[in-house]
């Protein structure tokens, strides 16, 4: 046949762009539903010093005895770093299938439609990749106490509060968190799209509304503690 | 009214192109965008220069031949076809970019003629129900919901222009793919061959080298027939669908 | 003026269409499938059959072909089958259902189309084509086409065209489009498949024909320049109607005559050439740029008042500042009984008149207005903007983007445009030239219509003839088939091409100062003054002198630039116009010779005395089928006089009657 390829159709569905599609839109759910969990534990920061760490505490010990001690911890670890490690894979690869199939760019093109959120979202995703690096080497792999006085040790309210009466680890901690309302702003949404549930008009704008209200949400608890360890309200 | 021009010329495939600046002065407002190419073009023939060319056919926009990229929007400021563009959209003076749509699928034959076969290629690959002509039961066999099929005609509505790719920055067709796919999904007729037809559709499209959809609402901005995002949600929920069902 | 016709043609034998079966006419379809020969299934895979064009009639049957096991090659000169102007239809398709149950039946439509046609169809496909239509139904439904539905889930259907029964069936406003998209899709399956091998952008610039069948085409890739031949066992035509004459028409800029007419040339009959249709509801010119027309559902006039001034000095005044004693509602004056809602050639007629008188309004274009009021503003006071809104809102939405004015504010302005053309190739009762083995289905032939068509019957007619009456008839010519094998070598194969080649060379060699659009506009000018709504025998004697000379000038003074080795639009544009304007002449011809008015042809000189048309049954109830000889002086712009073969129309089981408005 001149004028055809031959169709594609052995071609199993689970190598196409949208299952990387699910893939992203699978695991952003599950980032989306720790960050959420991770917020409601933070904000035990504002109950006192021995509430936090106790909660931190009992995050070790869930499951137990039927799990071992942090059980439970490091499998939540490991669903993370492998959700992390699939997010981030297709995502790059979704970017350079993008970029193959417009090599020649326009000399003149307008966004029309394009939200702010969608816009920054792969070089946000990329600043919040950094920063998650960052976040963990600070509060759960090596635990820095920049402004510390004294180590911490054991005690993870104080490494909490301490680290916050820096300024400039507060400025990077807002900035991030207004890169991830904008993340979750629109990937929350995206996720549902991709998942398939937004099949009408209606359910389609509802996950529009819910991307912004649960990046709202949890961001607006995230940015809580900090703002109030720097305010000296918490001390 | 006066407008200066910046056309995007290229002689064949393999030329590398650019953009050539015309003034078009004493235009009406009452031209279409075409008809003011036609304009221009007639005078180029004076001049001894080889005219522009540009597809375009029914100039009812109807058909999906024409589109052009002009001033960084599908088919101009307008939620139209090109055709269906007029003059009265520009203001006298204006310096107006008009450049072919740009996707590695849709490759450029000659100026502002790109290839959009890719798009034939999909439909060849499942966007059809598989009925031998006399093989139809009588056409009251199966009633359709109206619900259904309101939004069936909505997809089905697509002309198949190609300007849901050439506003999405990332070069996708699944407007397109799912405006297809919707159309066929809400039907009874359409439900055999459902997962099939999805995932050799994607898998097609896939292979022409779209882009993935990052939900991001230009195609539909760009589409003169307005179809909407969800058409691609359901896209998505056909194939998770098939996912489950093929392993 | 009896001796200026006989110089301009000469008349043959008679001719008769032989494949019809006798009997009762509801036997004849039955018997002629029964009586079609059989093709052994294992050996239509050694039969090749060519289409050109992908519209309703091609694409269905390209599908239908390609489903049976043939060997099919279809072309289309757009980038993409799904581009044929069958998808720019609005209102909708007819058929037999009866669903409504409000009387309709095969009969009731055969009789409403042989009438319509003004009486001048051919009885046995007209009840063919009435007995096929519910089939269309069925089959569309099945390929997924989302027919307007009522609330029970079942289709809904409109009255249309002035019927008085509901049997038209639609998808809004885009009934052809969403029949196109179906018949594309059953095509690109075929593709898919192997059993159609599918062209874009090539356009048929010759027929072959061997031992006096027809054996294939020469098509120019569009893309590349390169001249092909592709040989088959047969050769189908679904290319569509030639409105494009007149330039300006409701026509896609494509739209062209070539493949008929290059078949016509090799010796397929035309028939009824003059018989156009003009639609009266059109977006008026608004300037010499103008490149085709925009067509509004004629629906508009159920609720729409048409009126001009009274008074030539009110043209240009705002027409809500002219008061109701300075308006004339012409139709509504002529017409009292059916006013506004009158037959479409009369609307159109009448809009002619009126700014012939220089009552016209709008801008100036030429010399006069060309363009008469549609007022809504009493539909608007009578119902309520919102229901105006709700039937007419995106018809006004498509005027208001076209003018750039507000058509609830400020009446519409309309005039009337060519829309369709009733003649075409000749076939006969198996849709087959007088070619042996070229057949024309669609608009590209003749058949059906008469002189005038139905609304909502062109859509049915392009699906019927594609879908059920070609594969049934043309198996009883491949039956005979394979056809002693032709190669690419062989001596008419390589003059074909040839042909086509230096042809190319000659419009590229030319090298005048005129463009190829500036030799379309004067045809269509002429055309349209002349044989558009109104023809005389002294305008249409002048139109062809008129045409000749313009057509000595194409010839000799026509720029093309550019190469034929790349996609050259002007180039494909010029064969197109040379083509152009020797149809031209040959309906100025048939206009002249038929000194009667019927349908879309109306003579000034055969008019009532309250000037309607007046048919002359005893001496023209004939189909005129042309028959082509070439120019003595052997160039390129001479044509010799065509023949004229008359087939007689019998009416066995419809009575003539003359038809009446007032």
């Amino acid at each position: 046949m001149a004028t055809t390829t031959s169709p594609a159709r052995a071609t199993k569905a689970r190598s196409t762009t949208i299952a990387l599609k699910l893939v992203m839109a699978v695991t952003g759910i599950i980032f989306a539903l720790f960050v959420l969990a991770h917020m409601y534990g933070n904000l035990k920061l504002l109950a006192g010093e021995s509430a936090y760490n106790t909660y931190a505490e009992h995050l070790r010990t869930i499951g137990e005895p039927m799990l071992p001690h942090r059980g439970f911890l490091t499998l939540m670890e490991v669903v993370l770093l492998l959700a992390l490690g699939a997010h981030v894979y297709a995502a790059f690869t979704l970017w350079g299938r993008a970029r193959g199939a417009r090599t020649q760019r326009y000399a003149v093109k307008k966004a029309v439609a394009q939200s702010f959120s969608s816009k920054w979202m792969r070089w946000g995703g990329v600043f919040l990749l950094l920063f998650i690096i960052w976040h963990l080497i600070e509060f759960t792999i090596v635990k820095v106490n920049v402004g510390g006085q004294s180590v911490a040790g054991d005690n993870p309210y104080q490494l909490v509060v301490d680290s916050f009466q820096v300024w400039w680890l507060t400025i990077i901690y807002v900035v991030a968190m207004l890169a991830l309302y904008l993340h979750l702003a629109h990937g929350v949404f995206s996720a549902t799209q991709t998942v398939g549930w937004t099949g009408n008009a209606a359910a389609y704008r509802r996950a529009q509304v819910t991307g912004h209200v649960m990046a709202a949400v949890v961001v607006v608890g995230f940015l809580i503690p900090p703002l109030a360890i720097l305010f000296g309200l918490v001390k | 009214m006066d407008i200066t021009l910046k056309v995007w010329r290229q002689t064949g495939p393999d030329d590398k192109g650019g953009l050539v600046t015309y003034d078009v002065p004493d235009i009406s407002p009452d031209m279409s965008f075409l008809e003011m190419l036609d304009v221009l073009n007639e005078r180029l023939n004076d001049e001894g220069k080889e005219p522009i060319a540009f597809d375009s056919d029914c100039r009812e926009g109807i058909c999906g031949m024409c589109g052009l990229m002009i001033s960084g929007e599908a088919h101009g400021p307008e939620r139209t076809t090109t055709c269906q563009l007029h003059m009265r959209s520009f203001a006298d003076g204006d310096t107006i970019t008009v450049e072919p749509w740009r996707a590695d699928p849709f490759p450029v034959i000659k100026d502002l003629v790109v290839d959009r076969s890719a798009f034939d290629r999909i439909i060849q690959a499942g966007g059809f129900i598989t009925v031998n002509t006399g093989a139809a039961p009588d056409a009251h066999a199966t009633p359709v919901p109206k619900a259904n099929a309101e939004r069936a005609f909505v997809a089905a509505e697509c002309i198949g222009c190609g300007a849901c790719v050439a506003a999405c920055p990332n070069a996708s067709g699944m407007l397109f793919m799912g405006a297809k796919v919707t159309h066929l999904a809400e039907l009874p007729q359409g439900q055999p061959e459902r997962m099939s037809r999805v995932v050799s559709m994607v898998a097609q499209h896939d292979a022409e080298g779209f882009g993935g959809c990052t939900n991001i609402g230009e195609c539909t901005a760009a589409c003169p027939k307005e179809i909407p995002q969800d058409v691609i949600s359901t896209l998505n929920r056909d194939l998770r669908s098939a996912l489950r069902h093929q392993s | 003026m009896t001796e200026l016709i006989h110089g301009l043609y000469t008349e043959g034998a008679p001719i008769h269409d032989t494949k019809a079966p006798n009997g009762p006419i509801q036997t004849k379809w039955p018997t002629r499938q029964f009586e079609a020969r059989l093709v052994n299934p294992a050996n239509r895979r050694k039969l090749r059959v060519v289409v050109i064009g992908t519209g309703l009639a091609g694409a269905s049957a390209a599908a239908t072909l390609g489903e049976a096991g043939y060997v099919v090659k279809s072309f289309c000169f757009q980038d993409s089958p799904r581009r044929a102007h069958s998808i720019a239809a609005q209102g909708g398709i007819n058929a037999t259902k009866n669903y409504m149950e409000d009387g309709d039946s095969v009969y009731r439509l055969f009789y409403d189309t042989v009438k319509g046609g003004d009486y001048r169809a051919r009885e046995n496909n007209v009840y063919r084509l009435a007995e096929v239509s519910a089939n269309i139904i069925d089959q569309c439904v099945a390929q997924g086409v989302p027919f307007a539905r009522e609330y029970g889930g079942l289709l809904d259907n409109r009255s249309f065209g002035g019927v008085q029964v509901s049997r038209t069936f639609y998808a809004r406003g885009q009934t052809g489009q969403q029949l196109l998209i179906g018949a594309y899709q059953s095509l690109e399956r075929q593709v898919a498949s192997g059993g159609v091998e599918m062209f874009t952008r090539h356009e048929m610039l010759e027929l072959v024909v061997v031992d006096g069948r027809a054996r294939g085409v020469i098509v120019r890739d569009l893309v590349s320049g390169e001249i092909e031949t592709h040989l088959a066992d047969a050769v189908v035509l679904a290319s569509g109607g030639y409105g494009n004459v007149f330039y300006l028409s409701t026509n896609a800029m494509g739209s062209n005559v070539t493949a008929s007419w290059r078949a016509h040339r090799k010796g397929a009959y035309m028939a009824n050439p003059c018989y156009t249709q003009i639609h009266p509801t059109c977006i008026p010119v608004s300037g010499d740029h103008q490149s085709k027309l925009t067509l509004m559902s004629e629906s508009l006039r159920n609720d729409g008042r048409i009126w001009v001034p009274k008074r030539r000095e009110d043209c240009d005044k705002d027409p809500r500042d002219i008061p109701e004693e300075d308006r004339d509602y012409y139709l509504e004056r002529i017409y009292p009984a059916f006013g506004n809602l009158v037959p479409r050639d009369i609307a159109s007629r009448q809009a002619k008149n009126v700014c012939d008188e220089g009552r016209g309004v709008g801008p100036v274009v030429g010399d006069f207005r060309r363009g008469v009021y549609l007022d809504f503003a009493d539909a608007i006071a009578r119902l309520g903007r919102e229901s105006v809104e709700e039937q007419y809102g995106n018809l006004f939405d498509m005027y208001a983007r076209i003018t750039g004015e507000d058509p609830y504010a400020v009446p519409m302005r309309i005039y009337p445009a060519v829309h369709y053309v009733m003649g075409g190739l000749w076939v006969d009762y198996d849709l087959e030239s007088t070619i042996p083995g070229l057949y024309v289905t669609g608009e590209a032939n003749f058949s059906d219509h008469g002189a005038n068509r139905l609304g909502a019957s062109a859509l049915m007619q392009g699906l019927a003839d594609g879908y059920f009456v070609l594969p049934n008839t043309i198996r009883d010519y491949l039956a005979g088939g394979p056809y002693p094998a032709v190669e690419d070598d062989h001596p008419d194969v390589v003059a074909a091409r040839e042909a086509v080649a230096n042809r190319v060379q000659a419009l590229l060699s030319i090298d005048g100062t005129r463009s190829v659009d500036s030799f379309h506009k004067e045809l269509g000018t002429i055309m349209w003054e002349y044989c558009g709504m109104e023809r005389s025998e002294e305008g249409l004697a002048k139109a062809i002198d008129l045409i000749r000379s313009l057509r000595e000038e194409f010839w000799r003074n026509v720029r093309v630039l550019g190469s034929a080795e790349t996609l050259n639009q002007s180039l494909e544009k010029a064969g197109r116009v040379a083509d152009f304007l020797e149809l031209g002449e040959l309906m100025c011809i048939d206009a002249l010779h038929r000194r009667e008015s019927c349908g879309g042809h109306f003579r000034a000189e055969s008019q009532t005395a309250d000037g309607e048309a007046l048919r002359h049954d005893d001496e023209y109830a004939y189909v005129a089928a042309w028959e082509y000889t070439p120019g003595e002086r052997g160039d390129r712009a001479s044509m010799g006089p065509p023949v004229l073969h008359k087939e007689d129309l019998v009416y066995e089981f419809i009575e003539l009657k003359q038809r009446s408005y007032k």
